[in-house]
């Protein structure tokens, strides 16, 4: 078989009036749905979380260290199947959520313990004297977090939250055990359905590595745009 | 680090044998390599602590057991290799595997690797539902949700026979046969699709075996059969020889009875599959026609 003939088998129906070409498209918008959603949950808890371990309120740091513990301590892939079929199993209501929607906690919350821990050190890293400069001017703590801290702490861990951010566009490929339709069931389904598994995975291999990149150069673009001259990290 | 290294030398010069002549080998090793399967429905399982069980293992055992007496050995030991679904060719294609006891099915392009016994088993491929849903054929599936395990062609035949009959189901998939079934039992799914064995396997095997059945019509039949080295006219003889005898002398439905309509092991629950009418055909008129035999008129 010639090598354009068998790229062409990609154009086969897969029975119900659907092409194989169609059904990757459609994984693959499933892979960037759920990276999209649960990058947007992973940033707001993240930066809660990584805010709230570096407060001096006790209860607050206790809550905030044992929820990146909970989250970090134990696999994604065994994250994914507590909320798949442990917690609908004891708590019925959750049978009635959509898979997506529990996927996409699993996921952002994951990451958001991940994220947590470079906010916080993002936070950590700003001389103590940030704080008492907020003080000084009259700025009440959440105020101070709110003008002064967070923009800067934000703008040093940009690169780290870049890394993240690709890495949810590969983590999303957990959701096959949540038998979603995304690029790496696609992967498995179709290899095996066309008998060319090594092309289907090269074809899968390459979308992840463009959506991973495309999102490597989003991230760079908002660096550059965000960058203040002379300002802590971000400058050249 | 000797011994391993003398095993792989065998195994490639074994390889490198141009005609297989496994009853010779059997005779000067006194030993059978029987490949069998972990979790294939009641045809080979595992029970635990590196023993195998099922339809298939014991068919096969029968059947060394038969050929140890035909060549009058005093002993033969049986040592059993789990194989997979991605492996299985290759070991016996190596000579790693002797006889594969799994849920292989014959079909035209396996039979250029390798070559098959008589057809022992047909499966079709139908669905597994929850005995109180009221589904009791595929057409109820419309608006259904169908859960198949990822890695499997059973969905291809689902996805014609929507298109065929205008129904509309949404598809879900299992990672593995009991993922798939965990997705059926919590409710995340309607209907399981699947080879029937496997469906009745899964179920015999549930917390609660009443609450599910095996319903709707056959959606695909595969001729499923025991597996050995290609060129190899002597061996192939033996084994269909004890087939056919055990088909003739009734030994084999009381084998099928056996496995599939009474109590098996590990949990003595009754997996309860009456035979289909071409298995029953196959006994009748004991052939190895491949699948592509079986597709429907």
């Amino acid at each position: 078989m010639d090598l354009q003939s068998k790229w062409q088998i990609f154009m086969q129906d897969r029975g119900d009036g659907v092409t194989y070409v169609d059904w990757v498209l459609s994984a693959w918008g499933w892979t960037l749905s759920i990276a999209a959603c649960a990058w947007v949950l992973a940033l707001l808890v993240g930066f809660l979380i990584g805010t709230l371990r570096t407060v001096p309120s006790k209860p607050l740091q206790w809550f905030s260290n044992a929820w990146v513990e909970l989250f970090r301590n134990i696999p994604l892939l065994v994250q994914i199947f507590l909320w798949y079929q442990v917690l609908p199993s004891m708590f019925p209501a959750l049978q009635q959520v959509p898979v997506f929607a529990l996927v996409v906690l699993a996921l952002g919350l994951f990451t958001s313990a991940r994220v947590a821990e470079q906010v916080r050190a993002g936070i950590q890293s700003l001389p103590r004297g940030q704080f008492m400069a907020g003080s000084a001017i009259g700025l009440t703590r959440p105020q101070t977090y709110r003008y002064v801290i967070l923009p800067m702490a934000s703008r040093i861990v940009l690169p780290p939250l870049t890394s993240e951010a690709m890495n949810i566009i590969k983590n999303s490929s957990v959701a096959f055990a949540a038998g979603i339709a995304e690029l790496a069931l696609y992967a498995q389904q179709a290899g095996v359905e066309l008998s060319m598994e090594v092309e289907v995975y090269l074809v899968v291999s390459v979308l992840y590595a463009v959506s991973a990149f495309g999102v490597n150069r989003a991230m760079a673009f908002i660096e550059a745009r965000v960058r203040v001259p002379g300002y802590v990290g971000g400058s050249k | 680090m000797k011994k391993p290294l003398l095993v792989l030398a065998a195994a490639l010069l074994a390889a490198g044998a141009a005609q297989a002549d496994t009853l010779k080998k059997i005779k000067e090793t006194g030993k059978v390599v029987m490949g069998v399967r972990d979790s294939s429905g009641v045809l080979s399982y595992t029970v635990g602590g590196g023993k195998y069980a099922g339809f298939h293992v014991n068919l096969c055992e029968t059947i060394i057991n038969n050929i140890r007496r035909d060549l009058k050995l005093e002993t033969l030991s049986v040592e059993y290799i789990p194989v997979t679904s991605q492996n299985r060719i290759p070991l016996v294609q190596n000579g790693t595997v002797d006889i594969e006891c799994g849920s292989t099915t014959n079909n035209q392009a396996r039979q250029q690797q390798v070559a098959f016994a008589l057809t022992t088993f047909v499966t079709e491929v139908r669905m597994a539902v929850n005995a109180k849903s009221g589904i009791d054929s595929i057409a109820k599936l419309n608006g259904k949700t169908v859960v198949t395990t990822t890695g499997t062609t059973s969905v291809q035949h689902l996805r014609k026979h929507e298109r065929a009959a205008g129904l509309d189901f949404k598809e879900v998939f299992g990672k593995d046969h009991a993922d798939s079934f965990l997705i059926l039992e919590s409710g995340r799914a309607d209907a399981f699709v699947m080879d029937d064995y496997i469906l009745a396997g899964n179920i015999a095997n549930s917390k609660n075996p009443a609450d599910f059945k095996v319903a709707g019509e056959a959606l695909s039949v595969e001729p499923i059969a025991i597996m050995f080295r290609k060129d190899d006219p002597a061996f192939k003889k033996a084994v269909d020889d004890q087939i056919r005898a055990m088909m003739k002398s009734g030994d084999f439905e009381k084998m099928y009875k056996k496995w599939f309509q009474s109590p098996i092991p590990p949990r003595n629950t009754n997996p309860n599959v009456p035979m289909g009418a071409a298995l029953k055909a196959a006994i009748a008129n004991p052939n190895d026609n491949p699948m592509e035999s079986y597709a429907k008129k």
